[in-house]
This record gives structure tokens, C-alpha cells and sequence, in this order.
């Protein structure tokens, strides 16, 4: 064999060994979720059911009754992505165009709150909202998502590259501001709005500390939380807590691959161009 | 005031005042708080609560599982920051290869386990980490390795906590560092084949420097995230065995909210950001004077 055949050979036999090892553990969760109780627990570890059975899921869904947390998980998901879409765009597109006193300094100290790790303002933000009365309720575990410093950069970074002329054409057509931003800016800034809701819908599905903290009442709580939980009462019971598993990284995984441009993109804008 | 300034102020208004409310203030109410006694007492009622100075520092310096948080954060760091980034280098350099072949399904696949549900792939792990049935065992007895008790033996949780953080988060890094490989221009290692330099002195000359920025940029977000590590202890070992997979948020959790004492918990989420503000100063600086 030539050098080159021998190379070629190397460097795809590591690509498809890491492949393997990294798909392989949501290959297992899949497989053992369709396995009967206590199937898993034998040495050597199957790799395929039996016979393969829904009864897991069957039971999430019917005794457990984890639709409900579903639910929930998709609906403050959901009014995250519109929230932090609708604030962090106008806010992101006025930062990048529109001239107002203050305005650069504002957005130094912006960027200069990214270094405060948010978990620092659990405490006082839990009780700002315990005496709103709104912890448990979907109000209180959507605070922290109404817009995000995040966000706003990505927007503005994105915004900047629309033409002033442009702008200025409607100005003079006497368009409203905020017609010119629904208008006129919005189908330029189309591809940034996808990245943004895709990376914040993924982003609060993902979540658990802050619903941990808000979100006690069962019927209140998201997928994460019920799978932490559930998997507290049933240490033994490896094939329910794997069909658990897929019930909730499916829709994520799902949302990725059909939407993995915009993903990517955000995150090399927001991570590249830093 | 002219009329696109009032709009300026109307757009960034409402994302602005999100941001005052929810978050500049409960950063200074945690200031505030971890100087204060805030318990349980002070929950219910907030006559009870007094302040206390430095009094809540203080007494974390003399509690002895809160150094044992900061060490096993930082053992965290030390080594989970090097593995993580030495697992995406690697990825990234072998999918840039002009040889490799199916190149966006491998990226796609190893960029899988990043948007998954930390919590459900820790409940996953947890298993495939089982001393008599896990997969993992028994791979490694198929190399003829004793089984480990990992998520039982002190001095191994930690190290399982990091070979799951490892897998769940190489293919952001990887990514970021695949696209600044892209961008290295083909003249550089032109020119470096013309002067007879070997593909291990092209990666050392020519590859590395180019990438130096990112590397920087990926160690920044690397080590935060680490010191953020919450979900995984929570799910996996419940911060033992032996207190050794308590890390600093763990900690605080524990403080805050499951024995109300918020004031101390804020006096942890300080320390923790001080040591994160640090650890970022020192990279730049480090990255400053090798650049230098």
C-alpha cells in the first residue's frame, strides 16, 4: 500500500472508532428501553431485547403520568424561544442601528454582566418571587429566559451587516420605526432569528437547576426534573429509566437534526467572531 | 430627542429592564444577602434576619466539606479542562484531514451528544458505569482490566463525572476549533513543506499558532463550565462517595435550598465567582505573554 492508502486508512478508522463510541451510549439508552424489567441487569450486558416491549413506556406514560411533565417541558420551551426571540431582537437590532444617548456604554456594561455566573442570583431571585408568589408557576421558571445578554449580541452582531440605505429608504417612504423593524429588517435578520430560537428552545428544554429551584409541585415540573426524581425511586429499574431517557432527549435530538444549520451557525457566530 | 433615539430607547427598553430587574438586582441583593444571617427563620419571618459582616465567609473557611467542594471543583478542572480540549483538538484535526471521508455525518454525530439532556444522559451513564452490569466494565474486561467501582469509589466518581462531561461536550469545542483549522491559510504550510518541515512540525509551526486564539477562547468557556458542574453529581452520586463528587454549586444547592440557609449560599456563588473571574484573568494573561 501506498503511504497515503495507509494514512487514509488511519484517519478514517479513528474517525469511525469515535463515531462508534460516541453514539454508542444513546444507542444503549434506545435498545434497553424496549427491554423487559430487569433485562439489563445480567452479565454480559445485552446489546439488543429480546423480545422487544413498549411496556416501559407504557408505564411513563400511563402510571407515571409523564405526559404532564412533557407538556410542560415543550410549553416553557416554547414561551422561552418567543420571549427571548421578540425582546432580544428589537433590543439586538436598536444596539446595532438605531443612534441613542448611551447607547455604547449600555452595551459595555452588558457584556461586562456575561462574567457574573447567573447562578448567583438564584437565592435573591427565588425570593424576589416567592413574594410575587410565583414560584411553582410557569411565570417564575420563565423569568431568567426573558432575554439574554447572549442573545442580544447575537442579534446585533448579525443586525449590523444590514444596509443603512435600506433603512434609510423607508425613513423617507415615512415608515414607523417599528414598521421598519417588522418590515424591512426582520426577512434580512431571518437566518439569526432561527439560530437564536433554536439555540434558546434547546437551551430551556436542557435546564435543570433553575427549575429544581422554582418548580417543586409535580404537576409543575419539567421532563429533567421528573427523570432526576424518577430516577431516585427506581435506582434498579435501568429499562424504565432508559425509555425516561428517550422520552426526553428525542424531541431535542430531533430539533437538531432537522434544524442543525441555524444551530451551528449561532454557535460559531457567537463563538468565533467573540 | 430625535426620533430614532426615542426608538433606540423603546426597542432596548423592555430586554434592558428584563435584565435590571431579574438579574443586576438579585446580584447586588446576593451581595447583600451573603452578609447577612438569611435562614429559614428569616424565610418566615424577616425580623429574624441580621447582619453578620463576614461572618458567613468566615465560617465557610472553617467548614470542612466546603474546602472539600473547592478541591474536588478545582481536581475537576485540573483535569477535565486538558481532556476535554486534547478530546476536541483531536476530533477536529482528524475531521479537517483531506483523507477522511463522510466528514458531516461524523461531525453531526459526535455533535449529537451536546444538544441532549445533561440530565438524561447522566441517568444513562450512570448505568453504562454499573460495577457488575455496565458496558463499560466490561469492555474494559475484555481488555483483561478489573472491574472498577466507579461511581462507589471515592477515587474514581470524580474521574467518571469527567469521562461524562468529556463525551457529552467535546463536539462544541470541536466545532469552534474544526472551523478555525478552515481558516488557516494553505500558503502557511506551502510555505513550511518548501522549508522541509515535518506534518509534526506543520501542527507545532504552523497549526497551532493559528489556533492559539480559539484554543484561548475554548479554555475560557471549558473552565467555566466545569465550575459550573451541578446536574451530574445531583443525578449520579448525589455528591459522594465521601463527599468526593460535592462540588461548589452542589454545595451551594445544598446550602440555599435544601437547608435554607440563603445567606451562606450567596456567600458560596461569590466565592465561586471570584474563583471563576480569576481563572479567567490568569488565561489571558498566560495566553498574553506566550503570544508576547
Amino acid at each position: 500500500m501506498k503511504p497515503d492508502a495507509l494514512r487514509a486508512a488511519a484517519v478514517n478508522t479513528a474517525l469511525v472508532v469515535v463515531t462508534t463510541l460516541t453514539l454508542f451510549p444513546l444507542f444503549w439508552m434506545a435498545s434497553v428501553s424496549f427491554m423487559a424489567p430487569g433485562e439489563a441487569s445480567h452479565f454480559p450486558p445485552p446489546l439488543f431485547p429480546a423480545s422487544p416491549t413498549l411496556a416501559n413506556y407504557r408505564e411513563l406514560l400511563g402510571a407515571e403520568g409523564i405526559l404532564r411533565q412533557g407538556f410542560n417541558s415543550l410549553w416553557l420551551a416554547l414561551a422561552a424561544t418567543a420571549m427571548s426571540v421578540t425582546f432580544n431582537v428589537a433590543a439586538g437590532y436598536a444596539f446595532a442601528k438605531l443612534r441613542f444617548p448611551g447607547r455604547e456604554q449600555l452595551f459595555r456594561t452588558l457584556l461586562g454582566a456575561l462574567v457574573i455566573p447567573a447562578q448567583v442570583t438564584m437565592m435573591p431571585l427565588f425570593l424576589m418571587l416567592k413574594s410575587m408568589g410565583l414560584v411553582n408557576t410557569y411565570t417564575g421558571a420563565l423569568v431568567p429566559w426573558i432575554t439574554g445578554v447572549f442573545g442580544i449580541f447575537l442579534v446585533r452582531q448579525y443586525a449590523q451587516s444590514v444596509p443603512d440605505e435600506l433603512i434609510e429608504a423607508a425613513r423617507i417612504d415615512g415608515a414607523s420605526e417599528l414598521r421598519i423593524l417588522l418590515e424591512v429588517v426582520l426577512p434580512v435578520i431571518r437566518p439569526i432569528l432561527a439560530t437564536l430560537a433554536v439555540l434558546t428552545f434547546l437551551a430551556s428544554w436542557n435546564d435543570f437547576m433553575w427549575p429544581l429551584i422554582v418548580l417543586s409541585d409535580r404537576d409543575m415540573q419539567t421532563l429533567p426534573l421528573a427523570l432526576a426524581s424518577l430516577s431516585r425511586e427506581h435506582v434498579q429499574d435501568a429499562e424504565l429509566m432508559m425509555a425516561g431517557s428517550v422520552l426526553t432527549v428525542t424531541p431535542v435530538l430531533a430539533v437538531f437534526l432537522v434544524l442543525q444549520r441555524h444551530y451551528m451557525q449561532g454557535l460559531l457566530a457567537g463563538g468565533v467572531k467573540q | 430627542m430625535s426620533r430614532t433615539a426615542l426608538a433606540g430607547w423603546l426597542f432596548v427598553a423592555p430586554a434592558v429592564l428584563a435584565i435590571a430587574v431579574f438579574f443586576a438586582i438579585p446580584v447586588v441583593g446576593a451581595l447583600a444577602m451573603s452578609f447577612t444571617d438569611f435562614d429559614i427563620y428569616a424565610l418566615a419571618d424577616l425580623k429574624n434576619l441580621r447582619f453578620v459582616g463576614l461572618g458567613n465567609y468566615e465560617t465557610l473557611l472553617s467548614t470542612p466539606l466546603f474546602w472539600r467542594a473547592l478541591a474536588n471543583t478545582l481536581i475537576l478542572v485540573v483535569i477535565g479542562v486538558p481532556l476535554s480540549i486534547g478530546a476536541s483538538l483531536g476530533a477536529a484535526l482528524l475531521l479537517h484531514s483531506k483523507l477522511a471521508r463522510w466528514r458531516s455525518f461524523h461531525r453531526t454525530a459526535m455533535f449529537a451528544p451536546v444538544v441532549t439532556t445533561l440530565v438524561a444522559v447522566a441517568v444513562v451513564w450512570r448505568y453504562l458505569l454499573h460495577t457488575r452490569y455496565g458496558l463499560v466494565n466490561y469492555g474494559l474486561g475484555q481488555l483483561g482490566v478489573d472491574p472498577v467501582d466507579w461511581l462507589g469509589d471515592p477515587a474514581w466518581a470524580m474521574p467518571a463525572i469527567v469521562l461524562l462531561s468529556v463525551w457529552k461536550n467535546f463536539g462544541y469545542n470541536m466545532l469552534i476549533l474544526l472551523a478555525g483549522l478552515q481558516a488557516v491559510p494553505e500558503d502557511l504550510y506551502e510555505a513550511a513543506r518548501i522549508d522541509g518541515a515535518s506534518r509534526w512540525q506543520q501542527f507545532l509551526v504552523v497549526t497551532l499558532p493559528s489556533l492559539a486564539p480559539l484554543i484561548l477562547l475554548v479554555a475560557i468557556l471549558t473552565v467555566a463550565a466545569y465550575f459550573q458542574l451541578f446536574a451530574e453529581p445531583y443525578v449520579m452520586t448525589q455528591g459522594g462517595p465521601a463527599q468526593r463528587t460535592v462540588t461548589v454549586l452542589y454545595f451551594m444547592y445544598e446550602e440555599g435550598f435544601r437547608w435554607w440557609s440563603l445567606g451562606s449560599a450567596c456567600a458560596v456563588a461569590f466565592v465561586l465567582f471570584v474563583f471563576m473571574f480569576v481563572f479567567t484573568l490568569v488565561q489571558l494573561r498566560v495566553s498574553r505573554r506566550t503570544a508576547a
